[in-house]
């Protein structure tokens, strides 16, 4: 058991060296910043693009008192559900000629108008390009209702305003922290085995394997390995974690105290999480390996792990659906599939408070690294390294 | 030995020298065909020792079963007394024929990282590759990454890791394969140096002439089973010693003292010596009238004992492979 810790360890520390003293780890580290200036500057030219653009307004053609009415109707609506899902609304004084300057208003540019309202309160009419029952229409109504009424002084209410948050925001925000925890932990995985399976493509194709395999068991080499890539994504895990709080210090009010705490607590949490992604990545790295260890090309391990891939896209989807049901059937069955138990049980550990359901899967992915670890290593040495004929992969079963 | 038992050898030798490494009807298939078939071998400790074979004849398989990178499909191997060739592991060097290094790694990191492979601790091994690599005239080189060296550079490299960890058993797969001429008389000064340490060393090879002067045991490989295996005079001895006869009169009595399937080659008539000796033969050519100018008796190399012995061990199995 020494023997293999130490080998393992060997193969470990040079993996781990390799990688993090490369300038690749570099763009690594780097790596979630592209998303965020993407996010930005796509978000940013969005932005200016909406508020560049103008726009539809109603015309009212009224008189100004009539339109003092209606406005001060629009602006109440406004407060209450929002400027911006508002309707906007013009005045015009009304001509003699109603119909043709109904009908010029509507091929407006400036302001482009969707719709003119004509009459006074009491008897408005709406011509334009709006649905009979849609939005626009449905607010219009309701301000129409709102003008024509004479104002009531404000109904009573009282409101405590407490920093507790109720048991549905609650809910919400903790669904929230477990859909950003699985899918870090998705993408970050993928990222990372991608990588591992390239360096082991690196090593066959530098024949270097040999001189590997010919000092130390194929089982230690597959587990260094692993290690080594899951010790350098730790450190990557941990520049981004302290990069992400410092931010989140300098620019929210409140820095990350304000963040929605998850059901069994930030340290807690943090810990399944660094846990959870560590088995996560054991698992698809072990199935990646496997998969590096059937092929001799790039071209090659590229065909084979795009099904795995998809695979696992398929398997995120499948843990996503524990979240705001931990308990329910699929929610349950997700936590048990050895694939998409990591991400499953990180919802849980969001959303639930209660430790012991953890342990066991913990000790459950456990078996299922060092089965995965074990067939890979027992396929490598079946099919690596062998001179004569390559036998095709849905044969390796009988030999 | 082609039936699959253990070569015999020498009382003498069996006392003077355990056995570095011994193998019993080693059989490699893949999917099907049989790669290797029923390899027995015997390495007395301390020796030198080659694996001979044409290319495609089971060398390479051959070596990566006895180090245990590949399992036999059956048979046994014992590597220094132990048959998990892995538990040998930090007292065997071995160097494969496809040459493997991490191009970005320096060299004396690359030469201390195979000692840790084989349970050297990293400081010691890089210790000892900076004093491996200035005996070598590399020193200058020991920081700098592989991929700057040249092809020889990088191939002695490999080989100072290969042995860094100062093993018992070394075993080089092609390891003359690549070199140029003044790097491999200087590998072969380091098998000698090696194996005057008390070193066993085997290495396969198709060059002939590596092993005749380094090898005191050769095994032949011919079409993956053992065609001989013995010393190397056993080896020469296979075959009849060589006649070059010139003489002055073209006919007369003497040519009745010429074998039947003698040739002529130029003006020197060639033939192999006849059992009964050089001494009858000389007596005929003289009392026949030869008139000897020159009479040379040759004893066969390596190369020809390796080309007589692994072409009639195809040719066997071609014909049996016909008669199937």
């Amino acid at each position: 058991m020494m023997r293999f810790i130490r080998s393992a360890f060997v193969i470990g520390r040079r993996d781990f060296a390799a990688t993090v003293l490369s300038k690749a780890f570099i763009f690594f580290l780097l790596g979630p910043l592209f998303p965020l200036l993407f996010g930005a500057v796509f978000g940013s030219i969005g932005a200016r693009v909406a508020s560049q653009s103008e726009r539809p307004v109603i015309a009212v053609v009224t008189s100004e008192q009539d339109y003092a009415a209606i406005s001060a109707a629009r602006d109440r609506l406004a407060d209450a559900a929002g400027e911006a899902g508002t309707v906007q609304i013009a005045r015009f004084a009304p001509e003699p000629d109603l119909a043709a300057q109904r009908s010029r208003l509507l091929q407006s540019r400036n302001p482009p108008i969707q719709a003119v309202l004509t009459g006074s309160i009491g008897a408005f009419h709406l011509t334009g390009d709006v649905g009979k029952q849609g939005e626009t229409v449905g607010q219009l109504r309701l301000i129409l209702q709102d003008a024509e009424t004479p104002q009531p002084a404000q109904p009573r209410l009282s409101v405590d305003s407490t920093k507790v948050a109720s048991s549905g925001s609650l809910a919400k925000d903790r669904a929230l922290t477990a859909q950003i925890g699985q899918m870090l932990l998705f993408f970050l995985t993928i990222l990372l085995s991608g990588m591992l399976l390239s360096q082991l493509i690196e090593e066959k194709s530098n024949k270097i394997i040999e001189v590997i395999a010919a000092a130390v068991p194929i089982d230690a080499m597959f587990v260094g390995k692993l290690f080594a890539m899951l010790a350098a994504s730790v450190l990557g895990i941990i520049v981004w974690v302290s990069a992400g709080a410092l931010l989140i210090q300098m620019v929210k009010q409140g820095g990350v105290s304000t963040l929605p705490s998850p059901a069994i607590g930030w340290p807690g949490f943090l810990a399944l999480a660094v846990v959870y992604f560590a088995m996560n990545y054991l698992l698809l790295g072990a199935a990646f390996l496997t998969i590096g260890a059937q092929a001799s090309t790039v071209r090659e391990v590229q065909t084979m792990s795009m099904p795995v891939t998809f695979a696992q896209v398929l398997i995120f989807g499948f843990a996503s659906t524990v979240i705001g049901n931990p308990d329910s059937v699929e929610g349950l069955a997700a936590a048990i599939f050895p694939l998409s138990s990591p991400m499953a049980m990180l919802a849980r550990a969001a959303e639930e408070p209660v430790w012991w359901p953890h342990v066991l899967a913990l000790l459950w992915q456990a078996l299922w690294v060092a089965l995965i670890l074990r067939i890979g290593a027992h396929l490598f040495r079946k099919t690596v390294l062998k001179s004569g004929p390559r036998r095709k992969w849905w044969k390796l079963r009988r030999t | 030995m082609a039936d699959g038992r253990p070569p015999r050898m020498h009382a003498s030798e069996i006392a003077a020298s355990s056995l570095a490494l011994e193998s019993d009807k080693l059989v490699k298939d893949f999917d099907g065909t049989r790669a290797v078939d029923g390899v027995s071998l015997a390495v007395p400790a301390g020796s030198i020792y080659g694996l001979l074979g044409p290319n495609g004849a089971g060398k390479t398989t051959i070596l990566r079963m006895l180090i245990g990178i590949i399992d036999p499909s059956s048979g046994t191997r014992r590597l220094l007394g132990r048959e998990r060739p892995l538990e040998a592991a930090s007292e065997i060097g071995y160097m494969p024929e496809e040459r493997g290094l991490y191009p970005a790694m320096h060299a004396r990191d690359a030469i201390a990282f195979m000692g840790a492979l084989r349970g050297m601790p990293l400081q010691e091994g890089r210790r000892r590759a900076d004093a491996v690599l200035n005996e070598h005239n590399l020193g200058e080189w020991a920081k700098k990454p592989i991929r700057t060296l040249s092809k020889g550079m990088a191939q002695t490299v490999q080989l100072l890791g290969t042995i860094i960890h100062k093993p018992r058993l070394i075993i080089l797969d092609e390891p003359f394969a690549g070199l140029d001429a003044i790097n491999q008389a200087r590998l072969e000064e380091l098998i000698r140096r090696e194996a005057r340490a008390g070193v066993t060393i085997i290495f396969s090879t198709h060059v002939i002439a590596h092993a005749e002067r380094l090898c005191e045991r050769v095994a032949i490989i011919a079409r993956g089973k053992v065609a001989f295996d013995g010393r190397v005079d056993e080896a020469r001895a296979r075959l009849r010693p060589i006649v070059r006869l010139r003489t002055r009169a073209s006919d007369g009595p003497w040519r009745s003292a010429i074998p039947a399937g003698a040739r002529r080659e130029g003006d020197e008539w060639v033939f192999d010596l006849p059992e009964s000796g050089p001494e009858p033969l000389l007596k005929a050519l003289i009392d026949g009238g030869a008139g000897i100018e020159t009479l040379a008796i040759e004893r066969p190399g390596l190369h020809d004992a390796f080309v007589a012995i692994a072409g009639s061990a195809a040719a066997q199995e071609m014909g049996k492979e016909r008669a199937r």
